[in-house]
């Protein structure tokens, strides 16, 4: 049986001006997976996944997520997907209970479902407590956790995490992987960037951008058989180490 | 000779007491890794030691002068790289560096051979808004800032945060050059593989200092028997471990989940032994030697 893709890129390309950004590049992410998607800061990254988001209209190529287009369904695609990221997430100056609160709200949850969301989120997460505070008091780790659960809130068909772990500390790292791995088994397909190779490899697959263009797409153990090392980290290096265009 | 004295300096913010007691030492040409969770009271012992936040206990000393009689001395003397990009971003890259060599009472040229390998990959935008650079470029544009007026002690908070693989390998390769220049370098950050990079590391949690040593001895002082397990499915090993009473910790490593077990008389063979009892499926085990970055979950957990 073939496998449900949540998103098709074909050829999608973004330029600004005479800078082409994203060069024409094609992947599908399946469901249920957790899709890596790796590069050097300026490969094209941000670029292509505000695109995917529906933030950014392409210059070219065609893309579905979740089974709309990225062209035509823009505003369908926003109700379908989640979406969280190092620099924005939260407001700082609303307290946990209202952003969940908000995002919920804008997310299409009606009160009741509402109610049993905000009070499951803040007792899965142990904020019985902080529940009043406002989240810019809170530590990083626990903004992040709490960010990503109101991200997938709405139950998406997939979750788009860019750089979620930056700056976080080795044990709530961790435990921010298990509340991917718990959505993942909700069926809640996850696109991901992060800069910690170990984490990498807690990727089902791996797209690697250079120069904005896919340069390698595989599961992390095919990706470092094919390069002859024994880790993600030098998978990296080598692919990164032949890009021409600087990081500018 | 220290470079930097920080003795029982304790910073409070309203109630939350952000540095609690901490005390340490950096040496003359050291390169101290300052290494703790988000909250730990870094960004605090980083800002009242570059004068910008006055104590609200303890002392501490720059160079010899004190951080508050003397703060105007230590500003002549340090360089200072905060954790979120604080240059003029509607200056050019050419712009800023004029600037702070300016508010230094130095130029450019002055001090240019220390600044030069760094500069060489910035000059092709040397025309740019600052605001418009790449988080890779912005952060070695700050550190020609930071390095503009030949500082004896350079203060990194976070510099590498949000960088990726190959551009932090070649900042590291930069502060072993500084360090041959004989600065002193405070640096922090959430790296693990950086913090093994440093002579010495203070492991930071809630303000307090929790060890200071160099990376081997924190590897050496590690009190268990560690092994790295894996096997077809992580998620689901990693799962099944945590359900098992012979397992003390279990954290994921990459492609290898790894473990201590609680009775240590047990060998490789008996682990491996009880573990085929238990788990369905294959799997590879093997003992390992620590990496600082299971040391830092060990204290951190205690």
């Amino acid at each position: 049986m073939e496998k449900e893709k949540v998103i098709s890129v074909s050829g999608l390309t973004k330029k600004f001006g005479d800078f082409t950004a994203v060069n024409g590049i094609t992947f599908d992410v399946y469901k249920g997976e957790i899709f890596g998607f790796l590069g050097a800061n300026g490969a094209g990254k941000t670029t292509a996944m505000r695109m995917l988001c529906g933030l950014l209209s392409p210059t070219s190529g065609d893309a579905t997520v979740a089974g709309f287009d990225l062209y035509k369904q823009t505003e369908k695609i926003k109700t379908k997907i989640g979406y969280m990221s190092q620099k924005f997430s939260l407001y700082e100056d609303l307290t946990v209970k209202e952003n969940i609160t908000f995002y919920g709200g804008i997310y299409g949850l009606g009160n009741r479902e509402l109610k049993f969301q905000s009070k499951r989120l803040i007792e899965s997460l142990g904020l019985q407590s902080e529940a009043n505070q406002l989240v810019g008091s809170l530590p990083l780790g626990w903004k992040q956790k709490l960010a990503f659960s109101v991200a997938v809130i709405h139950k998406p068909s997939i979750v788009f995490l860019d750089e979620p772990t930056g700056g976080v500390d080795p044990i709530t790292r961790r435990q921010f992987w298990d509340l991917i791995y718990e959505a993942v088994k909700n069926d809640i397909t996850v696109f991901v960037t992060t800069h910690y190779m170990d984490e990498a490899e807690y990727c089902n697959r791996i797209s690697m951008m250079v120069d904005g263009d896919i340069a390698a797409l595989d599961s992390p153990s095919n990706l470092k058989q094919g390069h002859g090392v024994d880790s993600m980290d030098e998978v990296f290096y080598n692919l990164a180490r032949t890009a021409k265009r600087k990081s500018d | 000779m220290h470079s930097v004295v920080v003795e029982n300096l304790r910073k409070q913010y309203k109630e939350n007491v952000a540095v609690d007691d901490a005390s340490f030492k950096v040496n003359e040409g050291e390169t101290f890794g300052l290494i703790g969770p988000d909250g730990s009271g870094k960004t605090s012992i980083f800002r009242m030691l570059a004068t910008l936040l006055v104590p609200d206990g303890g002392e501490a000393h720059v160079c010899g002068w004190d951080v508050v009689k003397n703060y105007k001395e230590i500003r002549k003397s340090v360089g200072y790289m905060p954790g979120t990009f604080s240059l003029y971003q509607d200056l050019t890259v050419e712009e800023n560096l004029h600037f702070f060599a300016t508010i230094f009472n130095t130029t450019i040229t002055e001090n240019y051979s220390l600044i030069k390998d760094i500069y060489v990959q910035l000059e092709p935008f040397k025309n740019r808004r600052s605001g418009n650079l790449s988080g890779g470029m912005k952060q070695k544009l700050a550190l020609c800032c930071a390095l503009i007026h030949r500082p004896e002690v350079l203060f990194l908070d976070e510099p590498t945060t949000g960088v990726d693989t190959v551009s932090r390998k070649e900042f590291w390769e930069m502060l072993k050059k500084l360090k041959k220049e004989g600065i002193t370098i405070l640096v922090s950050t959430p790296y693990m593989d950086e913090a093994t990079l440093c002579e010495r590391i203070g492991l930071i949690q809630k303000g307090r200092l929790l060890s200071i040593d160099p990376p081997q001895v924190i590897i050496e002082k590690y009190p268990k028997a560690l092994y790295a397990i894996k096997s077809h499915n992580m998620i689901e090993l990693l799962s099944a471990l945590r359900e098992l009473p012979l397992i003390g910790s279990v954290h994921s490593f990459g492609e290898h989940h790894h473990i201590t077990i609680v009775d240590r008389t047990l060998t490789l063979l008996d682990i491996r032994a009880t573990l085929e009892k238990e788990l369905p499926y294959p799997f590879q085990i093997d003992k390992i030697e620590p990496s600082v970055e299971d040391c830092f979950i060990q204290l951190m957990e205690k």
